[in-house]
């Protein structure tokens, strides 16, 4: 394993204690049985999620637990979410879990011009949540790696979100199945058993509200899913080197964005860092700059920045997927740049 | 039930060829799509459900199974004619229209996409226990066999075992691409044997067996035999939409059996049955020429959507 690599794991290990003992899957899990238990609207559909416990084991239990309401599949990601919006029309609140956001593109067709038009043309909204194991990880090569979140948001009439934590993983969740429109929820699969915590906490936040992460006053990073942990950790570099205080926001949701906190943020540090996992062109980062510049230009003491993903494919080898997504590293590197400006 | 179908059928024909007149005339903006010469087929299917018990998915061709479920004229006019009282309200228009909380789904452009929606709404009745005789049935063209929301849905709903009736008219051309140029199987029904599902063989012309078979067909749905699957053979007696004239249909095929038009047919079958006379049916055209004329006419004097006060909201809650 080479440096950078390694560097990666490292910055989990500092959430492994052993006393700490939900991860952010058993969050999902839990979530899920939870909403089974309450909500009788509530049913699982998706791939291998039965009595196999899903390719993540994410409903592993629940089909003993509620027969009948965790059912399998075939390999058909666009009659999952056909089937899921014709059940949400008829009162029921299905939850789908795709086995990798990758294969959500076969059900492209279905959650944009489906249930993203729904409400809209008939004034019947569509509440189904759409499980999407997102984001890389080491050797999940093109097809097993994706970040979807962008390609869902750019359409109307979608919730996307986000969670970052083992406490949002579980919260959002319940709240994506409460609510009465169509929910993207991007789980990021790095996340899954790495991120840990000793309990689940609720501090009242709402879908379509961000968090001050780790409060800051030279520079703002504003990001989301897995890419929280790695702006904490730069954030914490910096500062440990040269002092500097680096806020970072936490947008849980990217659908709608919470521009409020983005900007109120802005307004403190002068200086925008928008980051994600996903692919560079458009998307979720470049909504903010564009949002930033237009609607708080004269917050900005700097050009905002962006980084994302590098324009390739996924990789699948371990040293070339370290240096394809954003790290720590990288992060340093732009920030030490927009705070030179 | 053969009053009923033909009443459908007779409505659908006469409210199609006036939405021609007024997209002819300029008053309708976008596409009029119609399905003349597949009445029998669409209105046999629709009179076989329920509405407020069954789902129905129609699609581009479909007005006389609208009508048979128990669409008001009023609701196809408006739409149509973008009138905001409509259930669309502006915001989607011609075949683009329904009334999902009463059964009838309002179909997106994408076809095939119907097909596991139907399916998921029969899988809803089942997870709460109110599946016992409850059908859902949905159209689709022979182009549209192709897609893979065909395919997923179709498989799905015979996995599942649900009481899904696709209903295939097979009108020989998907815009104009032929049936040679779609697909290799001799017969689109030798699908339904690969997909586990009952197959239902129908000249979609015969307005008696289209009584017969979609009676059949979903009578074995209502019993529990599982999806089935009806293809119908028949011709489309005009072009894809109002816009095309269907010069690539060859006459020796107008000509033809299957250029027969149902409506013909299924009035001379009628009387000859002694379900209704000439006179009766005669009536009936008159009386529903002055039904639809009066609803179009209403939805023409309607106020249209107006872009200042419109809620341009694609979410019913927003979360900012
Ligand atoms: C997925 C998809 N691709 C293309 C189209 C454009 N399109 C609309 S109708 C049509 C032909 C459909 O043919 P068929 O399914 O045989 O039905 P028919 O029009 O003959 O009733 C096409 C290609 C579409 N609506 N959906």
């Amino acid at each position: 394993m080479d440096g950078g690599l390694a560097s990666l794991f490292e910055a989990f290990d500092l959430n492994t204690a052993q006393s700490m003992s939900i991860t952010y899957v058993d969050a999902i899990l839990q979530a899920q049985e939870t909403l089974l238990r309450e909500d009788p609207r509530v049913f699982l559909y998706g791939q291998d999620i039965s009595r196999f416990g899903g390719a993540f084991k994410a409903t592993k239990g629940l089909a003993e637990a509620f027969p009948g309401r965790v059912l399998d599949s075939p390999i058909s990601e666009d009659a999952m979410a056909g089937v899921a919006i014709g059940a949400a029309i008829e009162g029921m609140r299905p939850i789908v879990e795709m086995q990798f956001a990758d294969f959500s593109s076969i059900a492209f067709n279905q959650l944009v011009n489906h249930a993203g038009t729904h409400f809209y043309r008939t004034g019947v909204p569509v509440p189904i949540t759409i499980r999407l194991p997102s984001g890389g990880t080491p050797g999940s090569g093109p097809f097993h790696s994706q970040s979807m979140e962008a390609i869902y948001a750019h359409y109307p009439g979608l919730v996307v979100v986000t969670p970052a934590t083992v406490s949002d993983a579980y919260h959002m969740l319940i709240q994506a199945v409460a609510h009465d429109d169509p929910v993207i929820y991007c789980e990021h699969k790095f996340l899954y058993r790495w991120l840990k915590s000793p309990s689940i906490q609720d501090d009242g936040l709402s879908l379509g509200q961000a968090r001050i992460t780790r409060p800051g006053k030279h520079a703002t990073i504003v990001t989301y899913s897995a890419m929280v942990h790695e702006a904490v950790r730069a954030a914490d570099r910096l500062q440990a080197e040269s002092g500097w205080e680096i806020e970072v926001v936490d947008l849980r949701t990217v659908k709608p964005i919470d521009m409020d906190t983005v900007l109120a943020s802005v307004a403190r540090t002068g200086r925008l860092l928008a980051l994600g996992e996903a692919f560079p062109w458009g998307g979720v980062t470049a909504e903010i700059v564009a949002r930033v510049a237009g609607e708080g230009f004269h917050l900005l003491d700097a050009p905002p920045a962006r980084l994302n993903s590098r324009d390739t494919p996924v990789p699948y080898h371990p040293n070339l997927w370290a240096a394809h997504r954003p790290t720590p590293e990288t992060i340093c590197l732009a920030m030490r740049e927009l705070l030179s400006f | 039930m053969a009053r009923k179908v033909f009443r459908a059928m007779l409505e659908a024909r006469i409210l199609e060829m006036k939405l021609s007149s007024l997209y002819k005339a300029g008053k309708i903006v976008g596409g009029v799509y119609l399905g003349k010469g597949q009445e029998a087929v669409s209105a046999s299917l629709g009179a076989q459900l329920e509405m407020g018990r069954d789902f129905f998915a129609p699609l581009i061709r479909d007005q006389g199974g609208r009508t048979a479920f128990g669409e008001e004229v009023i609701d196809c006019a408006r739409t149509y004619l973008g009138s905001v009282l409509g259930p669309m309200r502006g915001r989607d228009g011609n075949i683009h229209r329904g009334r999902p909380q009463q059964g009838m789904f309002a179909m997106i452009s994408h076809l095939g996409a119907a097909v596991p929606v139907v399916a998921g709404a029969l899988l809803a009745k089942r997870l709460k226990g109110e599946l016992e005789g409850v059908v859902g049935a949905t159209c689709i063209g022979d182009g549209a066999t192709s897609t893979g929301a065909f395919h997923e849905g179709l498989n799905t709903a015979a996995v599942e075992r649900l009481p899904l009736v696709v209903v295939v008219a097979n009108n020989q051309f998907a815009y104009s691409t032929p049936n040679d140029r779609q697909f290799a199987c001799a017969d689109l029904l030798d699908r339904a044997k690969g997909y586990g599902v009952d197959g239902h063989d129908l000249d979609g012309t015969d307005f008696l067996q289209c009584l017969r078979v979609m009676s059949e067909a979903v009578g074995r749905a209502r019993a529990g035999h599982g999806p089935q699957m009806v293809v119908a053979r028949l011709l489309r007696l005009t072009g894809h939409g109002e816009h095309d004239d269907g010069s690539y249909v060859p006459d020796t095929l107008r000509a033809g059996h299957l250029g027969r038009d149902c409506m013909d047919v299924a009035a001379a079958q009628i009387v000859e049955c002694g379900y209704a006379t000439t006179a009766e049916i005669e009536a009936w055209r008159e009386e529903t020429g002055e039904r639809v004329q009066a609803a179009l006419a209403a939805a023409q004097q309607e106020p249209k959507p107006d872009p200042w006060t419109e809620v341009w909201q694609a979410c019913s809650k927003p979360l900012i």
